[in-house]
């Protein structure tokens, strides 16, 4: 008999949340409308969930027949250090874009993770990290002009200034 | 006609929209190229970027990345063996083994010239068939449309990686998605736990960055120390002969691709793997065996994928039902755009549908001309280090995602759905199911509904329906198969087929 796959670390436990999620699910979705009507707005969400759970608790199954994962190699194969710190930065990216505005921490941001990432020393990360950003915020805030938030840097006296030395002042 | 020719040359008379084609066509194919970076990716990302412009720019900009990017993920098929989009997976298999054997630039050169090839037939197929196709499909019954939207659905699930049950969920979890917020209908809620911001829903441009972007980018810090290969490459441009000798077979293959592409559900992927497949079994002595560097098996695929974008777009644009995860996109920037495919689109704005097709036009043109030009600039780029590219993966999906609505709580859905979709993609759950769900949803839900008070309500006369229109009862029955095989029934009616046939042989 050929022996049952290995499953990954930590892949039994997304299972169980997925699983959890679509009943969770479900149970919502009954509470919309019931069995009011067919027509009813919550027909198509309980259809939906209640195909979720099947399908969910069919992994389930498939994944509990399966050989257990090794231990320890959570921290190693899903989420190791770099996924985690990297998942941290973009947190604290969204956390303080209102408050410091898109330059700084876009900049900061950058400048931090190509260091972490690269490894090649703060000049080059400095450098590069900048430069990119000079590239985006032309592209996108001149060219596709995409409105960030402006936070501390006073962004439109930089604007005007660089119209004034480029167009001249209208 | 003369307005469907002055549509369809649109792009050629206005610098500006043939200029952003080209643009877009360059950027698609060193996004193709670059492996970690998809087409779904940044179609998805340049959504939230153009959505203030006017319409035919931005289409402009987003076709010639569809076009540049399909082609451009059989660059790093043939150099360094990762394929850089999934419709390049069959490439790898004898583009690889031509560059190893020192003949990369002439892999290329075919590759380009053929992709040329089997693109310029997709596109004369959509146009031929799609006028066609929305006439019919103005027959089209709700309980039809609903059908098409579930099958779509159920076949990208079931074609993608990974098991079918898992596919068949997230589609279900993108039709959930996509029912968060206050019914159109009768203005009830639904999934929003009396939070006032699921009212509005979740946005799908959010959803989409977060699961084609940020969970790619998280993926690729697995590969962060993945070296960069150079090569060097010869000869591009093939021999006329080479071309001549090889056309009865990239006219087979364009054909395979532009129906594999135009099912919904279908894209490029499946086709070029269908068409390596054909070419493997009607080549009888390939100078080269396949899987040595063989040139039908190059062939075969890249015209196969480029014929399949335009057939991919029969029933976008005359359906409104993508075929792949990119489509689906495409149909989102559509609708940001206030555009809504489907027959009435093709009859009400005939010109969208004739600007699209020059469009198209165009960007295969340009493919063709950066293809044969610009391979020593390309492979520059694709030795980018993932150390830089990554953050700025991430850096432009933040920036896309508050970019749309201007609001940090898009930005917070994004990264949500980032991390989730990076479990999703370890534990080798789907990702395109889920977005075609959340497109889907509405129209899913919108035609079960008419389709069922239709009837009054009767689920026997609803079946009734279905069962005595032929293009009901295939439409079902397809979708209860895909279901069926599912099922352990199937399973063991299988086993026993095969070990009767292997008693029988």
């Amino acid at each position: 008999m050929q022996s049952p796959k290995q499953r990954r670390p930590g892949e039994l436990l997304f299972a169980i949340f997925l699983t959890g999620l679509s009943v969770f699910l479900l149970y919502n979705a009954y509470g919309i409308s019931g069995f009011e009507a067919l027509s009813a707005p919550g027909g198509i969400p309980m259809a939906t969930t209640f195909v979720m759970v099947i399908t969910a608790g069919l992994v389930l199954g498939q994944t509990v027949r399966q050989r257990a994962a090794p231990r320890g190699l959570f921290w190693q194969q899903v989420l190791p250090p770099l996924v985690l710190v990297m998942m941290a930065m973009l947190l604290a990216y969204a956390l303080l874009l209102k408050p410091l505005g898109f330059l700084p921490v876009s900049a900061l941001f950058l400048i931090v993770s190509i260091q972490i990432l690269g490894k090649q020393g703060w000049a080059f990360s400095i450098a590069t990290g900048l430069f990119s950003l000079l590239i985006i915020y032309l592209t996108f805030r001149i060219v596709f002009t995409v409105l960030m938030p402006v936070g501390i840097v006073p962004e439109g006296a930089l604007l005007a200034w660089l119209r004034a030395l480029f167009g001249g002042a209208p | 006609m003369w307005e469907a020719f002055s549509a369809f040359s649109t792009v050629l008379t206005q610098p500006e929209l043939l200029a952003l084609v080209a643009l877009g066509t360059f950027a698609g194919i060193y996004i193709g190229a670059i492996p970690g970076l998809s087409v779904t990716m940044a179609v998805s990302i340049l959504i939230s970027f153009t959505f203030s412009w006017d319409v035919y720019p931005a289409i402009s900009l987003m076709i010639g990345i569809y076009m540049g990017g399909v082609y451009g993920g059989s660059r790093t098929a043939i150099l360094l063996n990762i394929p850089g989009a999934p419709s390049a997976i069959a490439t790898a298999l004898d583009g690889y083994p031509m560059a190893q054997k020192g003949e990369a630039g002439v892999a290329i050169g075919v590759t380009t010239v053929m992709s040329f090839f089997g693109g310029l037939i997709g596109i004369a197929v959509l146009a031929a068939a799609a006028p066609l196709v929305a006439g019919f499909a103005l027959r089209f019954q709700p309980r039809d449309y609903m059908l098409l939207a579930l099958l779509g659905i159920l076949l990208v699930g079931s074609l993608s990686n990974g098991s079918l049950t898992k596919g068949i969920f997230a589609g279900a979890l993108g039709i959930g998605i996509g029912s968060v917020g206050m019914d159109p209908l009768t203005f009830t809620e639904r999934f929003t736990f009396d939070i006032p911001l699921l009212r509005q829903g979740v946005s799908f441009i959010a959803v989409m960055i977060g699961l084609f972007g940020v969970s790619e980018a998280l993926t690729q810090l697995h590969h962060i120390d993945t070296p960069a290969i150079k090569q060097k490459i010869g000869r591009i441009v093939p021999s006329w002969a080479s071309i001549r000798k090889h056309l009865p077979l990239s006219l087979q293959t364009s054909s395979i691709g532009v129906i594999i592409g135009a099912l919904p559900g279908t894209g490029g992927d499946i086709a070029a793997l269908m068409a390596y497949d054909h070419a493997k079994r009607i080549t009888k002595n390939p100078e080269v065996p396949f899987g040595e560097g063989a040139m039908e098996g190059l062939i075969a695929p890249e015209t196969a994928n480029n014929a399949a974008v335009g057939g991919a777009f029969i029933p976008m644009m005359t359906l409104g039902i993508p075929g792949d995860a990119v489509t689906a996109i495409m149909i989102g920037a559509l609708y940001v755009h206030g555009l809504n495919p489907g027959p009435m689109l093709m009859i009400d704005k005939p010109d969208m549908f004739w600007f699209i097709v020059g469009a198209l036009v165009m960007a295969n043109f340009f493919m063709l001309i950066f293809g044969l030009t610009g391979v020593r600039v390309f492979t520059r780029i694709v030795e980018m280090p993932r150390a830089i590219l990554i953050p700025l993966i991430f850096l432009l999906s933040i920036v896309g995602a508050y970019a749309v609505n201007t609001s940090i709580t898009d930005v917070y859905w994004m990264l949500g759905f980032g991390v989730f979709g990076y479990f999703m993609k370890l534990y080798d759950y789907p990702l395109g199911p889920v977005i075609l769900g959340v497109i889907l949803s509405r129209l899913l839900d919108d035609n079960w509904r008419r389709a069922i008070i239709s009837v009054r309500e009767s689920l026997p006369k609803f079946m009734e329906g279905v069962v005595t229109s032929p293009l009901s009862l295939m439409l079902f029955v397809s979708v209860i198969l895909i279901f069926v095989s599912q099922t352990p029934l199937w399973a063991a009616m299988k086993r026993r087929v095969y070990g009767m046939q292997n008693k029988g042989g």
